[in-house]
């Protein structure tokens, strides 16, 4: 077990630049909670898709990174907001295969079923924030449990 | 530095326990090298020992410093939290149980708080009661600490357990040379689906197979979770650069299927394994000649 | 985990032409600027030579985002218009089970496990059309 020293950071997401630095932060506090291969790789994936929204759609921002952990479980948390226009219709945004930027359509709804918990904090003119945690053995309390 | 337990005065009790810690740190690592927490678990050299208690007075020094002796998650816990659990871990290992632990840690306590007593006397009989409260908060919380260290050993040791036996029952065959099959038995549930995902994929880069077949006919049942992951495998194995086969759908199931609206259309199913291992050799170039003409009608 | 720090070069990466495919191999993290770089590469590298097929290597790829994919999807598109295939190489199981999570399949992409396969399925392609053609057609 470490210190939450390489785990929790704030990093700036101005630049295309910064999201390899977000994502290459975010594989190595996974990594160092002890998340598996496929696990990281899903929270990485999960953050350069939100990052890149932070950024494009957003103007910019940052992205908060902590650890977090409930009932003996351990997770990571991320957090990325910024002070752009805010999204309009959540639930559109949050459908395959919207965009107003490029990409495919995936981010939002995308990058939701790529981690455990997901929430989004968005107002019209006030920014948005979008909140994700995932666990590292699974969700707190996976169905198969008895 | 006796001149400070005149300026302890003003100090709190926690922060005169503190500065006590720091100051008694190599007599009290000494005496616990002794205690059977530490004697058992180093057992390499004494030294060994005395070195992993002044780490330990160290953080209950800090801990006491700050003025948190009754919290678990203070930060000068945290440097000691692995050696801790290290610790706990060896003697769960050698056997002994979370209650006996426990009571191996409390036993810590009284060398301390006689060195204590003894340094106080003199002071008066409130500072004292004071400053011993403070310690056996402290230590009563060091207790607490080790404990959790030990369940959250014990949660992982049940997750990957869980995971090992998950494994266990995924078997991943090499059928031929670029042909690997898992014959999957038993009930399927969300878990099971996805470790089985990744050993099939895990699998087809190792054995550099162009083919991946997922035999379901020990499945009894299955949902529609379990049926997206079946998908998912394919479409997966197939970015991979593989093509993963599904056999032995049993009718049961393919009625489950359609009746929850699933569309298996991008998936290439095959009636057995025997079906689908000939179905890979083919699409591989090999073909399948008996040897004997007379049994050349059977398959 | 490959290499102690990202790679933010903005730079290009070399397209090799091998025989008539042209290879490209992506490594560690890439930053968006070379995969949009990159894009233009390999559909000019694709034009001047007329080649028959693009490998596009993943092994050494950690993570591919949406972006990065529609980098991919591009590609194959506009090498399709010039008459080549594009075939993606070498996918790591985690990045394929994020990709599928994330819900691109990537339909319009060919795949193989390696680069060499890559570079032999390309190979019958055009050697041995009429022999590809009867395999398929096998039941």
């Amino acid at each position: 077990m470490q210190t939450a020293g390489g785990v929790s950071a704030c990093l700036p997401i101005h630049s295309d630049l910064d999201l390899v630095w977000v994502r290459q932060h975010v594989r190595q506090a996974a990594a160092q909670l002890g998340f598996g291969l496929v696990a990281q790789t899903k929270l990485v994936t999960a953050a350069s898709e939100l990052a890149r929204n932070t950024l494009v759609h957003g103007g910019g921002g940052q992205m908060e990174c902590a650890p977090v952990s409930r009932g003996g479980g351990q997770g990571l948390r991320l957090s990325f907001s910024d002070e752009g226009p805010g999204i309009p219709d959540l639930d559109q945004a949050l459908r395959d295969g919207y965009t107003s930027g490029e990409g495919l359509g995936m981010g939002l709804g995308g990058a939701r079923r790529l981690v455990h918990e997901f929430h989004v904090d968005s107002r019209q003119g006030r920014g948005t924030t979008v909140t994700v945690t995932s666990w590292v053995s699974g969700p707190p309390r996976p169905r198969e449990e008895q | 530095m006796p001149e400070q337990v005149a300026a302890g005065h003003q100090e709190t009790p926690a922060q005169e326990v503190g500065d006590f810690l720091r100051r008694r740190r190599e007599q009290i690592a000494q005496r616990w090298a002794d205690a059977a927490l530490f004697r058992t678990v180093f057992t390499v050299s004494r030294e060994e020992a005395v070195e992993a208690g002044r780490a330990v007075v160290e953080a209950l020094a800090a801990v006491a410093a700050a003025e948190r002796v009754e919290e678990q998650e203070a930060d000068g816990f945290s440097v000691v939290r692995e050696q801790l659990a290290r610790m706990a871990a060896s003697r769960s290992r050698a056997g002994s149980t979370n209650s006996q632990i426990s009571v191996e840690v409390d036993a810590l306590r009284m060398p301390v708080v006689d060195l204590l007593i003894a340094e106080l006397e003199g002071r008066p009989a409130e500072d004292v009661r004071d400053c011993t409260t403070a310690l056996t908060v402290l230590m009563g919380t060091l207790r607490l600490v080790v404990l959790e260290t030990l369940l959250s050993a014990g949660q992982e040791l049940i997750n990957r357990q869980h995971l090992q036996l998950l494994e266990v029952a995924t078997p991943v065959i090499k059928l031929w040379e670029g042909i690997v099959a898992v014959p999957l038995i038993g009930t399927l549930d969300s878990a099971r689906s996805q470790v089985v995902m990744e050993t099939l994929l895990d699998s087809i880069v190792e054995q550099h197979a162009r083919f991946a077949i997922l035999d379901i006919t020990g499945v009894p049942t299955v949902d529609s979770l379990v049926a997206q992951h079946l998908m998912k495998t394919v479409a997966a194995a197939r970015l991979m650069g593989a093509e993963c086969i599904v056999s032995g759908i049993r009718p049961a199931i393919a009625q489950t299927i359609v009746h929850l609206g699933i569309d298996l259309g991008t998936v290439k199913t095959q009636a057995s394994l025997a079906d689908a291992l000939g179905y890979a050799l083919r699409k591989q170039g090999a073909h399948i000649v008996p040897q004997d003409p007379h049994h050349a009608g059977s398959r | 985990m490959t290499g102690a720090f990202p790679s933010p070069y903005g730079g290009q990466l070399p397209v090799l032409r091998i025989g008539d495919v042209l290879l490209v191999t992506l490594q560690g993290d890439l930053h968006d600027g070379t995969a949009e770089q990159l894009q233009e590469d390999v559909s000019e590298a694709a034009a001047d030579s007329r080649v028959k097929g693009v490998v596009i290597d993943l092994s050494g790829v950690e993570i591919v985002d949406s972006f990065l994919g529609r980098v991919l999807s591009d590609i194959a598109a506009k090498t399709r218009l010039l008459a080549a295939e594009t075939v993606v190489a070498g996918m790591r199981p985690a990045v394929a089970i994020t990709l599928v999570e994330l819900g691109l399949t990537l339909p319009g992409l060919r795949t193989a496990l390696s680069s060499d396969e890559a570079i032999r399925l390309l190979g019958e392609v055009s050697i041995s059309p009429r022999h590809e053609r009867t395999r398929q057609e096998s039941p």
